[in-house]
């Protein structure tokens, strides 16, 4: 064994050259820790944090913009809602001025058609009647010439007593229209009147 | 040659002298041949390979700690993410956790000296260094010294000087007549029994660990060498040895740990006044 040995050193005693080595090595490893380790560390460790929350920050100004467009959204349809059913009374309320302006018309337009009937009706009335006058007095006459056996014709027509009846007839018929009721010979033309 | 080769070759002369015993490896472990020798300004220097031991753990230690910050990403790598969990678990179990708020300045000393204790003890189960330079009393001796004068210095500057004594002499709290027992016992504490502590822990460990790991070891040669029915025995020597290894690397981690951790505490106690 060495000589150190023989001697049994205390372990316990250090070398002062040792303590000197010692102080100088933890004293570059702290250096090196001090000035280059330990700041970047610390960069790194501000730069995770500044990392994480700026996505918090992030994450949470989208979601502010997410819920702000979904009032927006909302807030459009219920407007948009209401415009529809503004739109819609409007149309309903327009539908039945159309409506009622409609009827007027047709109701006008009806009356104005019953009215021109009526007038044809009376004017076509006058003429059948005309027209008949004639027709039955020739007949009357015809007829009586043959019940009396000889012709009447000239006769009748120079003493014209066919139409003096008829306008008798006539007469009676003018003097019952007023009330409504007419002689029963004559109630077709009264109804034509009204 | 290393003393461990010394004591190996002692082993392994049974063989020639059958008679000769088992010769346990002794303190001469830790006093290796010297591969240099100076002087400087009176003060003499050896250089063993402890001392190169010592100078390889510090430079890898500064090599892995600035190859894990050369290029610092928000995403660490895995040499980044190694180094990120030692300097958090000091920053923020130590510095933050155990001194309290006014921690972190204290930071990177906490983190070089778990780093500097972390590499040395490593050594201890390395292959080819195989002894850990915190087995020298003189390195665990030279870090207890340093905190013993930063935790005062700190103390000092955070409480001023006569309220910082003030409190270790007469400690608030205590009844006055039990001051005959109490400051007598402060005053060693603070000033004698924490640093020796400290220094003597860490020293005491490694030693203990090293000298473990020899005995099984050589244990092992021997009883393969003697030459009789001892050599059943040689494999369990041989499997303590390992398993003494892995008990080493955790004892290597706790007392990294523990140093630095109570170099916190002490720093607490300098920085926030007893209550």
């Amino acid at each position: 064994m060495t000589n150190l040995a023989a001697e049994s050193p205390n372990p316990l005693i250090p070398p002062i050259g040792e303590i000197i080595i010692g102080l100088i090595a933890f004293g570059i490893l702290f250096f090196v820790v001090a000035k280059f380790v330990a700041p970047r560390f610390e960069q790194v460790f501000r730069a995770r944090r500044e990392a994480i929350e700026g996505g918090i920050e992030r994450a949470e100004a989208m979601q502010a913009e997410a819920k702000a467009a979904l009032e927006r959204y909302q807030a459009q349809l219920a407007e948009a809602r209401t415009e529809a059913a503004q739109i819609r009374d409007q149309a309903r309320a327009e539908g039945q001025q159309i409506l009622e302006e409609l009827r007027a018309q047709a109701q006008e337009e009806s009356a104005r058609i019953v009215a021109r009937g009526e007038e044809q009706l009376a004017s076509s009335r006058q003429q059948v009647v005309n027209e008949l006058r004639g027709q039955i007095g020739r007949l009357a006459v015809d007829l009586a010439g043959r019940v009396v056996g000889e012709s009447l014709e000239d006769q009748a027509r120079r003493t014209g007593t066919v139409d003096r009846f008829l306008d008798q007839l006539d007469g009676m018929a003018a003097g019952a229209s007023p009330d409504g009721r007419g002689a029963t010979g004559s109630s077709v033309y009264v109804q034509g009147d009204r | 040659m290393t003393s461990s080769a010394h004591a190996l070759g002692g082993v392994l002369a049974v063989e020639s002298d059958p008679g000769g015993g088992f010769v346990a490896p002794g303190i001469e472990e830790f006093y290796p041949e010297p591969l240099a020798q100076f002087s400087l300004l009176g003060v003499d220097f050896e250089i063993t390979r402890i001392t190169v031991i010592l100078w390889v753990a510090t430079i890898a230690m500064i090599a892995f700690l600035v190859a894990a910050v050369r290029k610092p990403q928000i995403v660490p790598g895995k040499l980044q993410y190694v180094g990120e969990a030692g300097y958090s678990l000091v920053r923020d179990g130590i510095a933050r956790d155990v001194i309290g708020p006014k921690g972190l300045p204290f930071a990177p000393f906490l983190v070089s000296l778990f780093f500097f204790i972390l590499a040395n003890n490593l050594m201890a189960i390395i292959p080819f260094a195989q002894i850990s330079p915190m087995s020298r009393f003189a390195f665990p001796l030279v870090l207890a010294a340093i905190c013993w004068v930063i935790y005062i210095w700190v103390g000092i500057r955070e409480q001023g000087a006569g309220r910082y004594f003030k409190d270790i002499l007469f400690l608030p709290g205590v009844p006055k007549f039990m001051y005959i027992l109490v400051t007598p016992i402060e005053i060693l504490q603070t000033f004698v029994v924490r640093p020796f502590t400290l220094a003597v822990r860490l020293f005491a460990n490694m030693f203990a660990g090293h000298m473990l790991l020899v005995v099984f070891a050589l244990g092992a040669v021997y009883l393969f060498n003697v030459g009789n029915y001892s050599v059943i025995f040689a494999p369990v020597s041989a499997l303590m040895a390992i398993v003494m290894t892995f008990f080493e690397l955790l004892v290597i981690f706790l007392q990294a740990y523990v140093f630095t951790v109570l170099m916190g505490t002490y720093l607490n106690g300098s920085v926030e006044p007893a209550h």
